[in-house]
């Protein structure tokens, strides 16, 4: 009993320190933190107790105008290369995975898709990143690749609401999608999201790792 | 005796003497609406500086606001260092992919001349036009993004974002050229006959950078450009936060600050009292499925939170309108102002 409240302190403690350390943009560091809590954690708990939480928490902090965008696209970066380098690699079995995609709706600005798919990643998602995509051409890519997830950015107003199109688009080839929307313009009206028909909506980087957690996707 | 009212000009000058004028003045910042009122698709109506001029004018006269917007879309600075533009029938033309890939295209990027950039050009034409036109009557806003901005479309943001924390030389290239092309953006456009100049500015918000970022890198950017500029500036952070950089703000030398409304506009303006005009917040996003009575709840929340003492213009907390807003809404807004904007606020003293 002791050992397991003193496991859980040193977790936090970890969790504190990497958060410390992302937020300076200190790799060293930060790889210093993770290759000690791989030490004396399984790679799942790691993931999932000290980098996915360190993550959240800037996440959470963003929101509260207490962190930049710049510190948690730099910390996501960071964390998704360390994990990429630090873990071993133990793909899940194909009948497990969930097939998850993102991808940026009709922009050249991709940071937000960027830092979601760095955070996810980091906490031990397997995400497909399809880019910058048009409706169809995006359509056409998820039907092909039996995508059940589809994780879409927007930043304009007219892109956000291109996701009622898109889902059209994709239901009309008789397939089946769950839809999680984020960026700017859901950020400003919260009742976009259900205008345009999406089954969720992430305000921050790491809404979506709630939001892939609640509908069942499995870690690698 | 009542007083004659106020000019727009007369109005928007007292506001920022931080006085009270005869009303609250209102900045409708519309573009793409242009191209509705004159029917012409998007891409056609940013085609000619006599459309830009027209559509403004006619714009002003419908919904009764305090300004002309000399802006045509974002990207035509893009376009100046080369990249192109993406029209939309739906929206504002978007900025093509970046055009700086490298390090090397940093440190070898050219410095391009207004003159020869037709986007820029047109701009010029239309802010000349509408000065013919409005005289001294109303203030033409001119627009430039902010040497510490434009890189986010030059550059992309991720990219941008790492020789930010990064790359310090590269850093300083790249804000040599913005400033100097900004400079002379600036002072073209008062020269052909915009009355001030908005900075826009979201990378220096706290959304964006933390205020330490900004107080090392875009507050020097913006003190060097402001100072150079021949002409009042507004420091518009397009819907990103600024309330923990307010002081910094000040110290650049801008008059005014357009502020989010995903912040206490009141606190906003206790921040800025004396110091900064405030110029905000209404939901842009929001606004487009408004009823009249909600567009008139959210002017008269504004107002009564920096309406009192002047020091406060009313406008979208973006700089734009988007193109899904409808004419009812911006009507409902204007009837709203000229019911609840007349000075002096003693229905705020009374209920607030």
């Amino acid at each position: 009993m002791i050992s397991i409240d003193l496991n859980k302190k040193t977790l936090n403690e970890s969790k504190l320190e990497l958060d410390d350390r992302l937020r300076a943009v200190d790799r060293i560091g930060a790889e210093k933190v993770i290759r000690t809590s791989l030490s004396l954690y399984s790679p799942s708990v790691v993931a999932e107790h000290i980098i996915s939480t360190a993550l959240e928490d800037l996440g959470f902090a963003w929101e509260k105008g207490e962190a930049s965008l710049s510190q948690i696209f730099m910390a996501g970066r960071i964390a998704e290369d360390l994990v990429e380098h630090l873990y071993p690699i133990t793909p899940i079995s194909e009948s497990l995975k969930t097939r998850v995609a993102i991808a940026t709706l009709d922009d050249f600005h991709l940071l937000g898709k960027r830092i979601v798919l760095s955070v996810l990643r980091a906490s031990g998602f397997c995400v497909l990143d399809y880019g910058r995509q048009t409706v169809p051409d995006l359509a056409a890519r998820v039907v092909a690749d039996g995508i059940e997830i589809l994780l879409v950015s927007t930043l304009m107003l007219r892109a956000a609401l291109r996701v009622l199109a898109l889902r059209e688009a994709i239901e009309l080839q008789g397939h089946r999608i769950k839809i999680i929307v984020g960026g700017a313009p859901f950020r400003f009206d919260p009742r976009l999201a259900e205008e345009v028909g999406a089954d969720a909506m992430g305000l921050t980087a790491s809404d979506a790792i709630h939001i892939l957690t609640d509908l069942g996707v499995a870690r690698v | 005796m009542t007083s004659p009212p106020m000019t727009s000009m007369q109005r928007v000058l007292t506001a920022l003497s931080h006085r009270e004028a005869d009303r609250v003045p209102w900045f409708l910042l519309v573009t793409i609406h242009g191209a509705r009122e004159l029917g012409l698709s998007i891409k056609e109506y940013f085609s000619k500086p006599e459309y830009l001029a027209e559509g403004q004018l006619r714009m002003r006269s419908r919904y009764g606001h305090d300004c002309l917007y000399g802006f045509s879309y974002a990207a035509a600075e893009a376009e100046a260092f080369g990249s192109e533009t993406i029209f939309f029938d739906d929206g504002p033309p978007n900025a093509g992919p970046p055009i700086i890939v490298s390090a090397n295209d940093i440190r070898t990027m050219e410095l391009p001349r207004v003159s020869q950039v037709p986007s820029l050009v047109r701009v010029l034409e239309a802010q000349a036009l509408m000065k013919e036109r409005v005289g001294g009557d109303a203030p033409i806003i001119g627009v430039v993004i902010s040497p510490f901005s434009l890189p986010i479309m030059q550059l992309g943001f991720e990219r941008y974002l790492e020789v930010l924390e990064q790359a310090p030389d590269l850093f300083a290239r790249l804000m040599a050229v913005n400033e100097a092309f900004c400079v002379e953006w600036a002072n073209a456009q008062l020269a052909a006959g915009a009355t001030a100049i908005c900075y826009f500015d979201p990378m220096a918000s706290s959304t964006i950078v933390t205020p330490e970022q900004y107080r090392l890198m875009g507050m020097p950017v913006a003190q060097r450009t402001l100072a150079q500029i021949n002409g009042p500036t507004a420091t518009h952070l397009a819907s990103g936060r600024g309330l923990t950089i307010i002081d910094d703000i000040v110290r650049t030398g801008t008059a005014v600050v357009g502020v989010s409304v995903t912040e206490d506009l009141a606190e906003l303006k206790t921040a800025c009292r004396g110091r900064l005009a405030v110029l905000g917040n209404l939901n842009g996003v929001e606004m487009r499925r408004w009823s009249v009575a909600e567009a008139e709840a959210a002017v008269k929340e504004a107002i009564s939170m920096a309406g009192s003492g002047g020091g406060f213009i009313l406008s979208d907390n973006h700089g734009e309108i988007p193109w899904q807003v409808p004419e009812e809404v911006l009507m409902a807004i204007g009837d709203a102002v000229r019911r609840w904007g007349n000075y002096p606020l003693s229905w705020v003293d009374q209920h607030g």
